[in-house]
C-alpha cells in the first residue's frame, strides 16, 4: 500500500508540464542518438550529461531516464535495420531482425521490438516499484563493511564471470579502479597519481573516460577497419502494422523475455546480454515455427527485445537501492545522479522521495511516448540512418568533445580524452570489455572508502569482513563467482581432452 | 597447466599481448612508486596509501596472465587496421587541443575535428567539408550561448557572432 501511495506521489511529480516536457525530449533526444550506429544508451546518456548540468535535478534526472529508455528503442532499430547492433544487448536482435528487415518484415520486427519493449518496460517499472521499497528496508541496515563486500560482488560480476575472458575482463577493471584511484583521497586529503598537475586533483571525470572510451574509441575503431566494413540499411517496406498472427506469435515471448531480463538485471549481474541471448535461445526452442530461425522468425525479436528492456529497468533496482552500477548505462546514470551531488541509496528514498519517486513515474510515462513516438516517426529515424558514414562520425566527435569543451576547457582534459579514445580503441582492438573500466573507475572510490571505514570502526581488525553475516555471506559469492570461470573452463578442456 | 598438447603448433607469441602485459606491469610499478610518497599518518584502520598497492598487487597477477595468454599465442584473432585513418583523427584532436590550447575559439577547434574525421571515414572534399563543419559548429556555438548560457571557450570567429 505505501507503494500505492509512494507511486501516486510520484506520478503527480512527473505529470508537471515541466517534467513531461523533459520526459519528451529525454525520450526525442534518447532514441536520435540511439538510433545513430555504434552508439549504445551509455554513450548516449555521457554524450548528453554535460548539456544538462544546469538544468534542475528533478527534471534533468526524469530526462536521462527519458534518455536512457529511448537510447534503448533506437538501439533496437539500428540493429534490426542496419545490424550493427550499438551494444552486445541488442546483438540478439539483430540476429533475427535483420533477416526480417530482408525478407521485407521490416515494419513488424520494429513493431514487435517497440510493442515488446513497452511491455515489458511496464512490467519491470512495476517490478521496480515494488522491490525498491523492499530492498530499502533491507539495506537500511547494511553496515560499510557490508556495502565494501557487495561491491566486491559487483566487481566480479561485472568483470570475470560472464565474458569471454575472466583475465581480460578484469584487466579492464582494475584499469578502472587506477584510474579511480587518482586524485585527492577523500579521508586525508593526500594527493595520489597526480603528479603535480593540478587538473588532476579532482580525479578522472567519468564522463571524459565515458566519452573517450566509447565515443573516441569507437570512431577510431570503425576507421581503422572502414574499408572491411559496408553497411546497408534496410528500408521499410509493406505494412508497419503486426498481422494478427504477429501478435500471437509475440505475446508470449514478450513475456517470456520480461522474465529473463528483470531478474538477471536486478541482480548484480551485470548487463543485458545474458538475458536477451538466454531468451533467444529459449524462444528458439520453444517456437512452432523452426525452420524459421535464422530466416527471420518474429520471436526472435519479440523475446530478446523485451528481455533487453526488462533488463534496463531492472539494473535501476540495484542502482536506485544501493547505489551499486552494474552496466555501463547505470553507471553514467549514476555520474547523472553525482552531478548534483546526490547519492542513490537508502537515504535518497528517505530524503528525497520526491526525486525518486518522480523518477520511477516518470519512466512508465516515457514508456509510453516512446510507444507512441517510435512507430509513426520510423521514417525519421531511417533518415539519420542514411547519413554517411563519415559525415556522421565527424558529427559524433564534435558532440563528444563539445561536452568536455563546455564543461572544462582545459588542455589537460581534452588530452585525457583523447587518451580515453586511444585506450577505447585499442581496448577494442584486443577485445578487452569495455563496461568493467567505466564500472571500476565509478565504483572503486566508493569501495574503498567504505572499507577503511569499516576497518576504522573496528580499529583495524581486518576481520569484520567475515563477522558481519552479510559481509560474509556477499565475499563468498565473489569468491565463487571469480574462481567459477576458471573452474569451468577446466572443466571445458576436460572433457574436450575426452571426446 | 603451462603445456597444452592440443594446442595447434600454428599459434605464436602475440607480440602486442607482451606489450600489453609489460604495460599493466610497469603502471603497477608507478602505483607503488607513487604511494610510497604517501606519508603514512593514519592510526589505526588503513591509510590512502595501502589501496593503491592492493591494486598494484592485482596489476602485477593480471600482467601475468596476460603474459601467458600472449606466449601461448591465446589471443581473439585482430583484422588488419589502416593506421592512416586512426593518425588522422588522432591529428584532428591534437589540432583541436592547441587551438584550444592557444584561444582559437570552438568553432575553429571542433570545425579542425569534423574535417579530419570526414576525410579518415573516406571523403577527399576538404573544402566542402569544412564549410558544413563551420556552419554545424556556429549553430551549435548559438545553442549553447544563447539557449543553455553555457560558455564555450571562445576566438576570433566567436567574437564576430
Amino acid at each position: 500500500m505505501e507503494t500505492f501511495a509512494a507511486l501516486a506521489h510520484g506520478m503527480a511529480v512527473a505529470v508537471q508540464p515541466m517534467n513531461l516536457l523533459y520526459a519528451l525530449i529525454g525520450v526525442f533526444l534518447g532514441t536520435a542518438v540511439g538510433v545513430l550506429p555504434g552508439i549504445g544508451p551509455a554513450l548516449t546518456v555521457a554524450l548528453l550529461l554535460p548539456v544538462t548540468y544546469k538544468l534542475d535535478p528533478g527534471g534533468s534526472l526524469i530526462m536521462f531516464a527519458g534518455i536512457y529508455y529511448g537510447g534503448m528503442y533506437g538501439g533496437s532499430t539500428t540493429a534490426i535495420l542496419i545490424n550493427t547492433p550499438g551494444e552486445s544487448a541488442s546483438m540478439a536482435t539483430a540476429l533475427e531482425g535483420n533477416k526480417m528487415a530482408k525478407a521485407g518484415r521490416g515494419g513488424p520486427a520494429l513493431a514487435t521490438a517497440a510493442i515488446g519493449s513497452f511491455v515489458a518496460g511496464t512490467i519491470a517499472t512495476i517490478g521496480l516499484a515494488f522491490l525498491a521499497p523492499w530492498l530499502v528496508d533491507f539495506a537500511v541496515r547494511f553496515g560499510p563493511e557490508d556495502y565494501f563486500a557487495l561491491m566486491c560482488v559487483a566487481f566480479i560480476t561485472v568483470s570475470a564471470t560472464f565474458g569471454d575472458s575472466p583475465i581480460r575482463g578484469l584487466t579492464s577493471l582494475f584499469v578502472g579502479l587506477t584510474l579511480g584511484l587518482i586524485g585527492i583521497d577523500k579521508l586525508t586529503g593526500q594527493a595520489r597519481l597526480a603528479f603535480g598537475i593540478p587538473e588532476l586533483l579532482d580525479g578522472v571525470e567519468v564522463t571524459t573516460l565515458a566519452v573517450g572510451l566509447f565515443a573516441l574509441g569507437e570512431a577510431l575503431y570503425v576507421a581503422s577497419r572502414h574499408h572491411h566494413a559496408e553497411e546497408k540499411i534496410e528500408p521499410v517496406r509493406g505494412s508497419l502494422w503486426m498481422t494478427k498472427l504477429d501478435w500471437k506469435r509475440s505475446w508470449k515471448p514478450w513475456l517470456r523475455g520480461t522474465m529473463f531480463g528483470f531478474p538477471i538485471g536486478a541482480l548484480p549481474a551485470g548487463g543485458a546480454e545474458i538475458p536477451t541471448f538466454l531468451s533467444y535461445s529459449t524462444e528458439k526452442r520453444l517456437t512452432k515455427h523452426p525452420e524459421e530461425f535464422g530466416k527471420g522468425a518474429i520471436e526472435g525479436v519479440a523475446g530478446p527485445e523485451a528481455a533487453n528492456n526488462a533488463s534496463a529497468a531492472g539494473t535501476l533496482v540495484p542502482l536506485l537501492t544501493l547505489g551499486l552500477p552494474t552496466s555501463a548505462t547505470a553507471a553514467m546514470m549514476l555520474a547523472g545522479f553525482q552531478q548534483y551531488g546526490l547519492n542513490p541509496g537508502p537515504l535518497l528514498f528517505a530524503e528525497r522521495p520526491d526525486l525518486v519517486w518522480g523518477l520511477i513515474a516518470s519512466l512508465f510515462i516515457a514508456n509510453v511516448m516512446l510507444l507512441v513516438l517510435n512507430l509513426p516517426l520510423v521514417g525519421l529515424w531511417v533518415k539519420l540512418l542514411a547519413i554517411p558514414q563519415p559525415w556522421l562520425y565527424a558529427g559524433i566527435l564534435v558532440f563528444a568533445t563539445m561536452g568536455t569543451i563546455a564543461a572544462k576547457p582545459s588542455v589537460v582534459e581534452l588530452s585525457m580524452l583523447a587518451g580515453f579514445g586511444v585506450l577505447g580503441f585499442l581496448m577494442r582492438r584486443f577485445d578487452f570489455p569495455i563496461a568493467p573500466v567505466v564500472v571500476g573507475l565509478i565504483l572503486g572510490p566508493i569501495a574503498e572508502s567504505q572499507l577503511r571505514r569499516a576497518l576504522a570502526i573496528s580499529l583495524g581488525d581486518p576481520m569484520v569482513l567475515l563477522q558481519s553475516p552479510m559481509s560474509a555471506t556477499l565475499l563468498g559469492i565473489a569468491l565463487v563467482a571469480l574462481l567459477a570461470p576458471f573452474v569451468l573452463k577446466g572443466m571445458n578442456r576436460f572433457k574436450a581432452s575426452e571426446d | 597447466m603451462t603445456d597444452l598438447p592440443q594446442e595447434p603448433a600454428s599459434r605464436r607469441v602475440d607480440r602486442a599481448g607482451v606489450v600489453i602485459a609489460l604495460a599493466l606491469a610497469a603502471v603497477a610499478a608507478v602505483l607503488v612508486w607513487d604511494s610510497r610518497q604517501l606519508p603514512a599518518t593514519t592510526m589505526y584502520g588503513m591509510g590512502p596509501e595501502v589501496m593503491p598497492v592492493v591494486i598494484a598487487i592485482g596489476l602485477g597477477l593480471l600482467a601475468i596472465g596476460n603474459l601467458i595468454d600472449a606466449l601461448r599465442g591465446n589471443l581473439p584473432p585482430r583484422e588488419s587496421a589502416d593506421p592512416k585513418a586512426v593518425l588522422l583523427i588522432l591529428g584532428g584532436l591534437a589540432l583541436l587541443i592547441a587551438i584550444i590550447g592557444l584561444g582559437g575559439g570552438f568553432i575553429l577547434a571542433t570545425s579542425a575535428l569534423f574535417v579530419t574525421t570526414s576525410a579518415a571515414f573516406g571523403r577527399r572534399a576538404i573544402l566542402a567539408d569544412s564549410a558544413i563543419a563551420i556552419v554545424m559548429t556556429t549553430l551549435i556555438y548559438l545553442a549553447f550561448d544563447r539557449l543553455l548560457t553555457l560558455s564555450l571557450p571562445t576566438g576570433p570567429l566567436e567574437r564576430l557572432l
